[in-house]
């Protein structure tokens, strides 16, 4: 076997086709909205429109009376189901917990965000229950609102929760606060930043959708539903809201059209459409339009952030002080509490040997949708504060943007940070030079004076990132706080004429595992990639996982179905050793034949599972079958890393930025699929500049969204993205045995602060020296105003 | 209820429809033609684009009643048996899907264009595809599709 454990038939490192494209190309994709239940009844939701009230009177009797409605539950009716809960404990800097308030499935009393469910209304049409939602007379009893991270920490502020005093759910703090600060004081130059990180709407194009059923035979209830991780969804839901055993809940994740973290959370119309299903005996549908995903999917980022880095005389940087406020919502969604944590404050490091590294961040509760993962989860927002901070000590200290990020790199592994990490490989040279070529950075100053020429401001902007994924340990999450491990199973069939089922406990909603994870078992066990198929997102078909997020999939997921393909191999060793009158010992495996070393005698892995299935002449003792399940914990997180570069025109006239050119240079780990690992680059790319130029999730004072729309919240189009010019440079993770690091958030974690970047760089001739994202045309106009002004 | 009557990927259909009952729904509610998907309210995404009498529309945003004798194509119509149309097979090879949801409408989107269009430009496809959002692709590769696919269509210099 080579290195990379294959057996080197070609799979690994193809860009086969995708086995899921035939079924989606042809409109036969089966997500949840497609499926239909005999003797469905429809639900509809009814949502508060205000941000915070007290919840009066709650009439139902119009609705109940209207036509074709079955029943109309509030949130007392499910008085007594648990609560939704929140996955991990997060512990302030004092040791105290997290404030970690009641979450009912339904509203009880009040209302604390636009959006949170009163009412569930379920009838024979979907139309006939949102006209009967719309009869229900709801006495709101309005209340302040805490609609902002300001807002909710301002004195005398409207408390979300009267157990959150100043609406702080924690207190956090990761690394040396005494070593930063000390650092800090002694550094011969320091440089400060303050920075927003906006909030987004993640925006998956499928809504969410849910249908429950209940089977009086075998007393069984089932729930489709769109998310990334049916077991963890059937844990939650199961033993934490309606107590229900796990044989007795079966989680069915089919098609899911994209999820970006959206759809990790287990939400409460899970639990709610579950219930009702029950209660009635009857299925019940719920799918989400996209307005009432915009209230109730969760949202991603909403950071305010100070942060001061500290430098020595060469431009190595000395210290690192960050203090953030991070918007949690009202409630507590399954990841909110350690996305601005444990997936933020200890990505400081950056590929840099910054020695002393303090972060502070304080979660506060808003009368807004919850705050959950998005695309990159916490390294997006701690690598565009860093990587703006260190443009702003490049400027400060007058060293090249390049060179002071050379001069920080960490080149000797492992490398153990301030903040937690221990980084197992990597080379940031290699793909900083990459990505310098690739973009000729060294031409630019010809290609600005030529813009200059047409009247055009061009800036350039690089970022030098590292991510953490594949998560996780689970006894370094466990000692940090989460509530689940983070291990991943996978099990491989091997069928008795020879064709595999591999199923996994991670879940595919775009990302191609159907594809990648066939490869690696077609490679692995030496058989026709065609002739192995992957099933994923059904809980009755999985033996367990823990799902798909944090660009874990491969790395996690993927290791797995690769131990458990070592296992079956190991077995088959065994069969073919008795088929062969041989010692087991003697059996070597290669290309899907078992051979006894130095002879030409050989079983195949069809005659040896086979023989498996049919054991007529079979070693005494051992299991019939040829089917293996391995779970995988893994010993760290990867690290992903890279250099990002963006390009961008300013039109001083309209401050319309236009995005030249955007280059990276990546470092994923091995590549099984390159067509399907660039494809995650671009989308993630895409999700990275929507944040820089365009996203921005709005509310009022008030707490009403006014970006509640595709009209006025602002997507990426095609008109708006240049192609993108991928590279890569890669090493081998070490300590999984694929050496593969994961890629799904990389462009949404490297390339928002290289764009930022670039715009003030393009604004810097006019003494711009910071824009907040996005960087929309009026900020950008706005900005060249004031500096102007200021001249 | 209104009765309509249309030609949905060649076969006729008829049906008695609510005066408000939206095409989209019309076709992945009565006609289990789930293939077209809803992915917004404000005819923005255009996952629900379909062809009527052959021009593509967002059939969130018409009436059945309005499709009434009308000739629509779905995407489960555009294969000719295990034989993808050329546009689902440039899709296919370039990578120009991954989650599949906004899929349906941006190849029936496509097509339109390449029918009005037979040689565009990037900048005319990224242009046209103002009205379908992908979260999923960064467009980059959907762009590459069409192009090939415009090819394959019989168009290409």
């Amino acid at each position: 076997m080579s290195d990379n454990g294959s057996n080197g038939t070609g799979f690994i490192g193809a860009s086969l086709k995708r086995k899921e494209d035939a079924r989606f190309l042809t409109g036969r994709g089966r997500y949840t909205d497609d499926i239909n239940l005999p003797g469905q009844l429809y639900a509809h939701l009814l949502r508060s429109t205000v941000a915070h009230a007290n919840l009066g009177s709650v009439d139902i009797s119009a609705a109940e009376a209207a036509p074709g409605v079955h029943a109309v539950f509030t949130g007392p009716d499910m008085e007594g189901v648990g609560g939704i809960p929140t996955g991990w404990l997060i512990h302030s800097k004092d040791g105290s917990p997290m404030v970690e308030p009641a979450h009912p499935a339904m509203a009880i009393g009040k209302v604390r965000h636009v959006g949170e469910i009163v009412a569930i209304v379920v009838a024979e049409t979907r139309d006939q229950a949102r006209e009967a939602a719309a009869l229900i007379d709801i006495d709101y009893q309005e209340l302040p609102a805490a609609a902002s991270i300001e807002a909710a920490r301002a004195d005398g502020a409207p408390l979300v929760w009267d157990e959150a005093d100043g609406n702080l759910c924690y207190d956090w703090e990761v690394g040396d606060r005494a070593a930063a600060e000390d650092a800090i004081a002694g550094a011969a130059h320091t440089v400060s930043i303050d920075v927003v990180n906006q909030r987004l709407v993640p925006n998956a194009i499928e809504p969410r959708a849910a249908i429950g059923s209940f089977d009086p035979t075998t007393d069984v209830y089932t729930l489709y539903t769109t998310s990334q991780n049916p077991h963890l969804i059937r844990l939650l839901l199961g033993a934490f809201v309606l107590g229900l055993p796990e044989h007795k809940l079966r989680i069915v994740a089919p098609d899911v059209g994209g999820g970006f973290g959206s759809k990790i959370p287990h939400y409460a119309e899970e639990a709610i459409i579950t219930w009702t299903a029950g209660r009635l005996g009857r299925p019940v549908k719920w799918t989400s339009d996209r307005s009432e995903a915009f209230v109730s999917d969760t949202q991603g980022r909403d950071h305010i952030s100070t942060a001061t880095l500290g430098l020595d005389e060469d431009g190595k940087f000395v210290g690192l002080k960050v203090s953030t406020q991070a918007n949690l919502g009202a409630y507590l969604s399954t990841f909110a509490t350690c996305v601005p944590t444990y997936l933020y404050g200890i990505l400081f490091a950056g590929p840099y040997t910054t020695p002393a590294i303090y972060c502070e961040v304080e979660g506060v509760f808003t009368n807004t949708v919850p705050v959950d993962a998005l695309r990159g989860a916490g390294r997006p927002e701690a690598t565009y504060l860093l990587e703006r901070l260190v443009d702003k000590a490049a400027a400060a200290t007058g060293i090249d943007r390049v060179d002071i990020r050379r001069r920080n790199f960490i080149r000797e592994f492992p490398y153990q940070t301030p903040v937690a990490l221990q980084y197992d490989q990597g080379d940031y040279d290699a793909t900083l030079d990459l990505a310098l070529e690739a973009s000729d950075w060294d031409g630019f100053e010809a290609r600005r004076s030529e813009a200059a020429g047409r009247g055009k401001l061009r800036g350039i902007g690089i970022s030098t990132f590292i991510e953490a994924c594949g998560i996780a340990p689970s006894a370094v999450v466990g000692s940090l706080g989460a509530r689940a491990g983070l291990y991943e199973v996978g099990s491989v069939r091997v069928h008795p004429t020879g064709s595999v089922s591999v199923f996994t406990g991670t879940h595919s909603h775009g990302q191609g595992h159907e594809t990648t994870f066939a490869q690696i078992v077609a490679e692995t066990l030496g058989v026709d990639f065609e002739a192995v198929d992957v099933v994923h997102g059904d809980t009755n078909a999985i033996p367990f996982g823990m799902g798909t997020y944090g660009s874990r999939s491969l790395a996690v997921g993927g290791t797995a179905i690769y131990n458990a393909v070592q296992k079956v191999i190991a077995k088959g060793k065994k069969i073919a050793a008795h088929l062969l009158e041989a010692s087991e010992e003697d059996i070597e495996f290669a290309d899907g034949n078992f051979t006894v070393a130095g002879t030409d005698r050989s079983k195949s892995i069809g005659e040896v599972a086979l023989t498996a299935y049919v054991p007529h002449n079979y070693p005494e003792g051992l299991e019939p079958g040829l089917e293996e399940t391995a779970f995988y914990d893994p010993l760290n997180f990867t690290f992903p890393a890279g250099t990002h570069v963006a390009e961008v025109e300013v039109d001083p006239e309209t401050g319309v930025v236009e995005l030249v050119a955007v280059t990276g240079a990546d470092d994923v780990g091995r590549i099984i699929n390159p067509m399907i690992v660039n494809g995650q680059l671009h989308g993630g790319l895409a999700h990275g500049i929507g944040q820089a130029l365009l996203e921005h999730c709005e509310y009022d004072a008030e707490g009403q969204l006014v970006t509640g729309s595709y009209m006025n919240y602002t997507m990426p189009r095609a008109g708006d993205l240049p192609n993108f010019n991928i590279n890569h440079n890669t090493t081998h993770c070490t300590h999984n045995p694929l050496g593969v690091k994961g890629v799904g958030e990389v462009g949404s974690i490297g390339v928002p602060p290289a764009v930022i970047n670039a715009v003030v760089d393009a604004l810097s001739p006019l003494g711009v020296t910071h824009i907040e994202m996005p960087a929309t045309s009026e900020r950008v106009w706005q900005a060249i105003q004031a500096a102007q002004a200021q001249d | 209820m209104p009765a309509v009557t249309m030609t949905v990927n060649g076969v006729s259909r008829s049906a008695d429809v609510e005066g408000r009952t939206l095409l989209v729904d019309f076709l992945r509610e009565q006609l289990a033609l789930t293939g077209t998907h809803v992915g917004c309210d404000t005819s923005q995404c255009g996952a629900c684009v379909v062809h009527m009498n052959g021009q593509s529309v967002k059939s969130c945003t018409c009436l059945a009643v309005d499709a009434d004798g009308a000739d629509v194509t779905t995407i489960e119509g555009l294969a000719n048996g295990a034989d993808l149309h050329p546009m689902q097979e440039a899709f296919r090879e370039h990578h120009g899907l991954q989650c599949g949801f906004c899929t349906p409408g941006m190849v029936m989107s496509a097509i339109d264009l390449v029918n009005r269009n037979p040689n565009p430009s990037e900048g005319e496809v990224r242009h046209w595809l103002d009205g379908n959002f992908c979260r999923c692709t960064g467009y980059h590769n959907i762009v590459k599709a069409v192009m090939a696919g415009a090819d394959a269509m019989g168009g290409g210099s």
